[in-house]
């Protein structure tokens, strides 16, 4: 099915995305930018978005797969909890923030604070990340192909940041450390599955909480 | 400061942290009185002329507004700030009265979205337990920009209460100081906080109203700026709002106080007929709520009260071990929530200190005491000659001081003045 975005609205699109049932698949045409494409999706849906997505694509969903053709704004699959959401372009800031589950790949770079208070999710960039990548992650893994800017896991919790390429500086709490094997084995299993064939699995930075905050007030 | 508060910080070396509200004087609701009825005004008798309380929100935007027997709602607390019991209770006694009751930070748990026939679930910057399934099981939305306790600060949960089931829905190692964000994490500014606000109606198919809540500093723009952002409710917690746990600093030295904030948001929303304010922050008495009411507001939230109620600091019991002593303090002066170590059971993760608190009872309380306060509304109401609480006005009201009429903007007694008028 296709919904062409100039001539529906964003509310219209939604519901119909809504109430596809599961295994079907839909292709939104012309988003030059809209807000909030693809939110609130419960089924195994596949959505293919055919351009520039604004805020929050993907949002608030489950089980459904989101395509991103080209660029993403802010917030791209923010809260998701399950599924997969691919950009094949950049992506804005706070990628894929909050999010608790699933899949986030963008094939460009991303810009800052990607990962931010990651619950669980898994996020992938094959480029570079702007600063404060992993801001109070808690759980999940972020694997940066590229560079990292700024204050890199700054206030980390238990989420694992692995970076390819160079990083400008780590953040409060965030330390690097030794590479295990399984930490090898996971960057090359998901490089090898969503294509990042630059990324050498046993090159990259492994980087956690040094765990000091977490122990601050209680007497 | 005093010497005793200097030697505190002298020995923690950081700062104190507390539960509860503000603890200074500042002018308050009780620096207003009303002009009721003689001569000039007409009064309703009080045991047959009907009072109308029902109060209906978000009726703008969402198919389903929130619709509440009584213009008083139990404020937002966390699942972690307090124990399950003490959620279940507050659902059941809202419930019973036919009002709202409010999630916090750190999700919904099943005991009291079960419990509350009408739920706001909260969306704050730590978006702890925040998920779509509860999103869309909730009645209502309240997007936390701030609290009244603590405006432009984030949450803090201690470690001693980060117990195995609200670590796992916070996602968080149990045992840990948690620190939350004061910013959300996915938009900065009032043009940002519109599409998430529409973010979150499209998840919920444009079901339910959404709140935003702010900690009353500047009132007057933030409201019109959660109002343009398309707001349905805008909850304002002033100065002397209550807080399971924060820097008692911050509880002192931050914010306005409530009664300034009402009339300050009532005036922000002039232009915004379809926005509806709700005000907390020290709200205890229906003189309370029916001044607040006067002053602009169409609801009031409590917090504190409603777990005074449930048995907050209450001397009742001989509880033995793990009494009020071990917190270093006495019945009517506990603001120890922070420690989880709650003599009654309702701010602490301890089962047998939970096992303190019974939840049925505790809702009969509560319910009790939302009906009491219901009850001295109406009869203030009536006594002005209002067939509505929300006929209340400022016109009702005069100051006793001249803090409180230059902050209400009602004259002060026995004059026409307005300071600064
Ligand atoms: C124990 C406790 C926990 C609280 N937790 C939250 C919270 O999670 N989210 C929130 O927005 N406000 C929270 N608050 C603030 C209340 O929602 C409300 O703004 C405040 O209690 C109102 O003031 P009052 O206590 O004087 O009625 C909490 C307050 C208390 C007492
Ligand atoms: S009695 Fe419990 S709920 Fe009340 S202030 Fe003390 S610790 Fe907090």
């Amino acid at each position: 099915m296709d919904i062409d975005l100039s001539t529906t609205t964003v509310r219209t699109a939604n519901a119909t995305l809504r109430a596809l049932p599961p295994g079907a698949t839909a292709r939104l045409t012309n988003p030059a930018g809209r807000h909030n494409l693809a939110v609130g999706l419960t089924e195994e849906i596949t959505v293919e978005i055919d351009g520039t997505a604004g805020y929050y694509v993907g949002g608030l969903s489950k089980n459904a797969t989101v395509l991103v053709h080209g660029t993403t704004g802010w917030g791209a699959g923010e809260n998701l909890m399950s599924g997969l959401i691919r950009v094949d372009g950049d992506a804005s800031q706070s990628l894929a923030a909050s999010a608790h589950g699933g899949t986030i790949v963008v094939r460009g770079d991303a810009s800052l604070r990607a990962g931010i208070s990651l619950k669980g999710a898994t996020v992938l960039v094959a480029g570079n990340v702007g600063d404060h990548c992993g801001f109070m992650a808690q759980a999940g893994t972020i694997l940066v192909g590229g560079d990292a800017g700024r204050g890199l896991g700054d206030s980390l919790y238990e989420a694992v940041i692995y970076v390819a390429g160079r990083i400008k500086d780590l953040g409060a709490d965030a330390r690097v450390e030794e590479l295990a094997e399984s930490d090898v084995e996971l960057v090359a299993r998901l490089a090898k599955q969503h294509g990042f064939d630059h990324i050498d699995p046993e090159n990259v930075t492994r980087v956690a909480s040094a765990r000091q905050l977490y122990h601050w007030g209680t007497p | 400061m005093s010497f005793d508060e200097i030697r505190e910080r002298a020995r923690l070396g950081r700062y104190p942290i507390r539960g509860g509200g503000a603890r200074r004087a500042v002018p308050t609701f009780d620096d207003l009185t009303f002009l009721t009825a003689s001569a000039s005004r007409y009064p309703l008798e009080g045991y047959r002329e009907h009072c109308a309380t029902r109060t209906v929100l978000g009726a703008a935007n969402a198919r389903d507004p929130v619709v509440l027997e009584i213009p008083i709602t139990i404020a937002g607390m966390s699942f972690g700030a307090l124990s399950a019991p003490a959620k279940e209770a507050l659902g059941r006694a809202a419930s019973e009265v036919g009002t709202a009751t409010t999630t916090g930070d750190g999700g919904m748990t099943p005991e009291e979205r079960m419990s509350s026939k009408t739920l706001v679930y909260q969306c704050l910057p730590s978006r702890y337990g925040f998920n779509p399934d509860d999103l869309r099981a909730a009645d209502a939305i309240e997007v936390v920009l701030g609290q009244g306790a603590k405006p432009g600060g984030g949450g803090m949960l201690m470690g001693q209460k980060l117990g195995p089931r609200v670590a796992a829905m916070r996602t968080l190692p149990e045992g840990i100081d948690q620190r939350s964000a004061c910013r959300h994490p996915d938009w900065t500014g009032p043009d940002d906080l519109r599409i998430k606000i529409e973010e979150l109606r499209e998840a919920t198919d444009w079901r339910v109203p959404v709140f935003v809540k702010i900690g009353a500093t500047r009132v007057y723009h933030d409201v019109r700026l959660a109002a343009t952002a398309g707001a349905d409710v805008v909850v304002v917690d002033g100065m002397q709002g209550g807080t399971g746990a924060t820097q008692d600093v911050f509880i002192e030295h931050t914010g306005i106080p409530t009664l300034a904030a009402v009339r300050l948001a009532a005036d922000a929303l002039a232009d915004f007929p379809d926005v509806a304010l709700i005000v907390s922050g020290g709200i205890r008495s229906g003189a309370d709520v029916a001044k607040a009411l006067a002053l602009g507001a169409d609801a009031v939230s409590i917090g504190m009260a409603a777990l005074v109620a449930l048995g907050c600091n209450d001397t009742v019991h001989d509880f033995g071990p793990a009494s009020y002593a071990d917190l270093g303090t006495t019945a009517g002066n506990c603001v120890a929530c922070h420690t989880g170590g709650c003599p009654v059971g309702i701010a602490t993760q301890s089962p047998g200190l939970q096992a303190r608190l019974d939840p049925v009872r505790g809702a009969e309380r509560v319910a009790n005491y939302l009906r009491a306060i219901t009850m001295e509304t109406t009869m203030l109401a009536r006594a002005c000659g209002k067939a509505d609480v929300h006929h209340l006005e400022p016109e009702d009201l005069v100051a006793l001081t001249v803090e409180a009429a230059a902050m209400a903007r009602v004259p002060l007694a026995g004059t026409e003045w307005i300071p600064g008028r």
